[in-house]
């Protein structure tokens, strides 16, 4: 039976002649709810296409507000948005696009305390996420309620996309038992993004959605698609359930949410400043510290990230050359490391650490803070 | 001569290179001969006790080597091997 109005009729209609779609599909879609995590690069073309589907109700959680420098990739969100909620300003794009969908909106981060609270009642999640922590718990509920996760990630020019279904294939755990330990992978915010490849990869995951819910065609289960916007390629590997899975294995160990930011230890819910430590220098005394004792300053960004603001007297040291150069650097001099932000550097004050250097320090911040406590003239990025 | 893929994120330590040549009649011999050549990506792979880390996948055309024979899954000089990361980024990046 469907209810469809001649509104909707008129408006799906290209649906509708689809006979993989038909009446019936389109009702179903009606009928379906999606929650998205997250509201940025990959959850908005998922929630813009979902919104246009007929998604009867779709969930958004996120609770970061628009920034300029969003713009480049996140289209669902405008220039006249920024500073605002970003579920608000995708919740209005939506509705402006199909005003006969509900949109619910989750002003929260989405953690181990509330995602069965939301996550329950749903069809399907698409995880749309920037950190590990919110990737296992987003593959953990979906686990813990049957229902499939569609998930996506990108880096750079790279994008990877599946659906885990815990009751028909594999899950993310499966593939990924323990995620990698804080720093050895960079995130898009140090590493960068094209900003078309959330695009590419979050219309797969909002094709995906649309044809589980349909129960049509062949989805991604058991399937790992690997793409490369540069080589224009489309890979795909075989991804196999894993018995010795801890959550959906035969034997499960994790049987109730856990304390994911423990677990992968790093904060899920990035604050965008660094971690502050012992030995965290911030802008200001380091000016003071340059008068003082002109210690060596080691830039350990990329050498094209130095085009973009670079401090006078640096010295170019990227970050996966430390450990095979560390002989060049000596241990009785005073340092101070320097990055964008103060991540890049935080990692490479740990190597230089390990290998037993003490007068190091970490540029608290990075460039960035450097550019607004000391050097406007430097620009942010 | 056996080709490794190199994912982006771990090519800061293989001089930005994506294909690398290896030599060696199995996996491990394989991922021998790239940390001969590239010995920065080493800590990558491998954790302190020589294990090959959790989230480090490798695949055989589209098969993972833990569903073949691990290490020990034999190479011939035409087969292409890849690493799959573990990336995170998607929303704010
Ligand atoms: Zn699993």
């Amino acid at each position: 039976m469907t209810n469809l109005s001649h509104e909707e009729i008129l408006r799906y209609s290209r649906h509708l002649l689809i006979p993989e779609v038909g009446m019936d599909g389109q009702q179903k879609l009606k009928d379906s709810s999606v929650l998205i995590i997250g509201t940025g690069g990959l959850g908005s073309p998922v929630a813009l296409y979902l919104a246009a589907a007929g998604i009867g109700r779709i969930g958004l959680v996120d609770f970061d507000v628009v920034d300029e420098s969003n713009l480049q990739r996140q289209i669902i969100h405008s220039l006249d948005r920024v500073g605002e909620l970003k579920i608000e300003s995708a919740r209005a794009r939506m509705l402006g696009l199909n005003p006969g969908i509900q949109v619910d909106v989750y002003n929260e981060p989405f953690t181990s305390g509330n995602a069965m609270r939301i996550a329950t009642g749903y069809d399907l999640i698409i995880d749309g996420t920037d950190n590990f922590p919110t990737r296992y718990l987003s593959n953990d509920v979906a686990v813990f309620l049957g229902i499939p996760n569609i998930y996506g990630s990108i880096f750079r020019f790279d994008g990877q996309a599946s659906v885990f279904y815990a009751k028909e294939g594999p899950c993310y755990r499966c593939l990924f038992p323990e995620p990698p330990p804080p720093g050895l992978v960079p995130s898009c915010a140090e590493g960068g993004v094209l900003g078309i490849l959330p695009g590419t990869i979050g219309t797969i995951q909002a094709t995906e959605a649309i044809k589980v819910l349909l129960g049509i065609g062949s989805p991604l289960i058991g399937k790992l698609l690997l793409y490369n916007a540069l080589d224009m390629s489309f890979d795909f590997v075989k991804l196999k359930k894993n018995p010795a899975c801890t959550v959906c294995g035969t034997n499960p160990t994790v049987t109730e949410l856990i304390d994911y930011e423990e677990f992968c230890g790093v904060p899920g819910h990035d604050t965008g400043g660094s971690i502050e430590s012992d030995w965290d220098i911030t802008p200001e005394e380091l000016v003071e510290e340059i008068k003082l004792s002109s210690p060596r300053l080691i830039d350990v960004r990329e050498p094209h990230e130095l085009a973009i603001s670079v401090m006078p007297g640096v010295e170019n040291l990227p970050l996966g050359q430390i450990a095979s150069r560390m002989s060049e650097f000596d241990s009785a001099q005073e340092m101070v490391l320097i990055c964008k932000s103060g991540q890049r550097s935080m990692r490479a004050l740990e190597l230089f650490l390990g290998a037993g250097f003490r007068k190091v320090k970490n540029l608290q911040g990075g460039m960035n803070a450097w550019a607004k406590d000391v050097d406007p003239s430097l620009p942010i990025y | 001569m056996a080709i490794l893929k190199i994912p982006t994120p771990l090519r800061p330590y293989t001089g930005g290179m994506s294909d690398i040549n290896v030599d060696g009649e199995n996996v491990g011999h394989a991922l021998d001969s790239l940390l001969a050549q590239y010995p920065d990506i080493g800590k990558h792979l491998y954790n302190d006790d020589a294990q090959l880390r959790a989230f480090v996948n490798l695949f055989l055309g589209e098969d993972n080597i833990k569903d073949l024979q691990g290490l020990e899954t034999p190479l011939s000089e035409t087969d292409s091997l890849r690493i799959i990361p573990s990336i995170a980024g998607g929303a704010k990046g």
